[in-house]
């Protein structure tokens, strides 16, 4: 695996997370990200063909309740941190 | 002097009318003016509320009576929603969230009679292990101000510490509870996941976040422990199992126990303090008929590289919430689309080692890349997770360091993100396997800074490990010291 990490590949990493970086922290994330990449190339070391591999440190299926109604937070409290609401809706800039 | 108490000394004199709760909360509150200036333990301190709380109590008494914990100070980390009090998770991007609801844990110590004090500091979104990484400036550690008190919950950590407050919640990823109180001397643990609800917890990475108790004794943690564990039906991942009775069980006999000794948590370089520590509470423990074991956990020095695949992964997914909309920053300069305030928000918001863990995360699991990194960590996870598994069938607990050297100095380590990620490699197991672990202070080494030791017990075990730990206490007659400050 090729670990040199270009700025090209910094710039799209970036904009799929919808992360504005300055030009000189696209170049620290891009050789810092290449170094802990290669440590972690530790892990191919081990050979795991036949692992299952692990998500949920206490195995559980799915858990159900009863769908019944339950009293949820107030719309005003709900909007009370928004940055910009009229109240009633979230409002945010323009989409298009 | 409130400094030294613990929550039964607190309570007895509530008890007895030697103090009122007001007396206590604000003779804690005066250390806290006096000291947090210079620890810079607390974001926000929540006097007011503190105060009613406690004027009900005094008005009220049998009502201390009746609460385990009436009438007790507590922190909580500021990554843990409380109603009405800012929580602000070390970030910019939630430096004016109000909460409108409790987290469950924190639910449960109010109902239990607790009195919240203020919200601890740590490393933005719990990323990293020094407190370095707060929007709020750095926690420094109370045992040498130039030095971290670790991370993240080193806020908790140093407050504990410093006795600003008797005890404390944290929380604990890949260590952020075990490390901090190890650095800072005090008792820490990070309960097995699934244990304690994560309800209101601000969502680092979801399969390894764990709230957990830190105190100067392990009396004041079995306490906290007994509060807030238990299933919860806001968290599906939090289980069922019946909840031990930690502080009946404390003092229970510990001598048919083994102790298991896993040869790669001594095989690093280790500070030479730390080693001799360990080898000399290894003594203490069979001096009190506890039996040692070798053990061997051989994918140990593999947790890091897992960790720092599978944790990131799951920050990178958890903090797309953060989008200026719904609460927290919102910075749109130039008035611009939906797209670009995105941007800017989360450029402004974020600093930059959650920027760093957003981008390595995003970077994991992109396309092309899922398998190479994401699927083999979970996979490498797994068996991490095995050695444990096998390991436990020949012991009922492990000690290890908590990690390879005492605190280090502010600054040190904060432009090397690999080298501070290589502090935790003896910490990350555990939170990978999703087993409990605590850290138990023992002494202060030739520096003048605390030593301790970690114990690791098997899924659901947090007994075995408040036993030991309080039997080591009791042998070595533990008496928590305060720094001089």
């Amino acid at each position: 695996m090729e670990n040199k990490i270009t700025i090209d590949q910094v710039r799209h990493i970036a904009s799929l997370a919808r992360l504005e970086l300055a030009n000189e922290e696209e170049k620290r994330i891009a050789r810092q990200l290449a170094s802990i990449l290669e440590y972690v190339e530790k892990l191919n070391e081990l050979d795991t063909s036949n692992v299952k591999p692990m998500h949920h440190a206490v195995e559980r299926t799915n858990i159900f309740r009863e769908d019944v109604l339950k009293q949820s937070l107030e719309r005003e409290k709900v909007l009370a941190n928004a940055p910009e609401t009229d109240g009633v809706f979230f409002i945010v800039p323009r989409v298009l | 002097m409130v400094a030294k108490l613990g929550i039964k000394e607190l309570r007895k004199g509530l008890l007895k009318g030697e103090f009122t709760v007001r007396e206590i909360v604000e003779s804690y509150f005066e250390r806290i003016e006096r000291l947090n200036p210079r620890i810079n333990a607390f974001i926000t301190v929540s006097r007011d509320m503190a105060i009613e709380q406690a004027l009900k109590f005094d008005e009220n008494p049998h009502s201390i009576r009746e609460k385990p914990l009436g009438g007790v100070p507590i922190a909580i980390k500021d990554c843990l929603c409380t109603q009405g009090i800012k929580t602000t998770c070390g970030s910019k991007i939630l430096q004016n969230f109000v909460p409108p609801y409790d987290a469950t844990c924190v639910k449960r110590l109010k109902e239990a009679g607790a009195i919240i004090v203020g919200k601890t500091n740590m490393d933005e979104f719990a990323m990293g292990s020094s407190t370095e990484h707060s929007a709020f400036g750095p926690t420094r550690n109370p045992w040498d101000i130039e030095r971290v008190p670790g991370g993240s919950s080193g806020g908790s950590a140093a407050a504990v510490a410093s006795g600003m407050v008797p005890v404390a919640l944290g929380t604990d990823t890949g260590g952020s509870i075990r490390q901090p109180a190890s650095f800072c001397g005090i008792v820490g643990l990070k309960p097995t996941y699934g244990r304690v609800s994560r309800y209101g917890l601000v969502a680092f990475a979801s399969s390894l976040d764990q709230v957990g108790p830190m105190g100067k004794r392990v009396d004041d943690v079995a306490m906290l422990l007994q509060i807030i564990a238990g299933r919860d039906d806001f968290d599906a991942t939090s289980v069922s199992i019946a909840v031990d009775k930690y502080c009946d069980n404390l003092n229970d006999r510990i001598n048919d126990m083994v102790i298991g000794i896993p040869k790669e948590y001594f095989s690093h370089k280790i500070d030479p303090e730390i080693q001799q520590a360990i080898e000399e509470a290894i003594g203490i423990f069979e001096s009190i008929g506890v039996k040692t074991v070798q053990v061997s956990l051989p994918h140990t020095d593999y947790g890091v590289a897992a960790y720092y695949i599978i944790a990131p992964a799951e920050a990178s997914s958890n903090l797309e919430r953060y989008d200026g909309v719904k609460y927290g920053l919102r910075s749109n300069p130039d008035k611009a689309d939906l797209t670009e305030m995105y941007l800017k928000t989360r450029a402004e918001g974020f600093g930059p080692e959650v920027k760093r863990r957003i981008m390595l995360g995003t970077y994991v699991l992109s396309a092309g890349y899922y398998e190479a990194y994401y699927k083999k960590a979970s996979q490498v996870r797994a068996l991490i997770k095995q050695d444990f598994d096998l390991a436990f069938k020949k012991c009922d607990a492990l000690i290890t360091p908590v990690t390879p050297s005492p605190p280090f100095k502010i600054g040190e380590k904060v432009d090397d993100p690999l080298e501070m990620y290589l502090n935790d490699i003896f910490t990350l197991p555990a939170s990978l396997a999703g087993v409990p672990g605590i850290s138990i202070p023992y002494k202060l080494n030739s520096s003048g800074i605390p030593v301790g030791f970690q114990l690791i017990g098997p899924h659901f075990q947090e007994s075995t490990l408040l036993k030991l730990a309080k039997a080591f206490h009791r042998e070595i007659e533990y008496n928590p010291e305060i720094p001089e400050l």
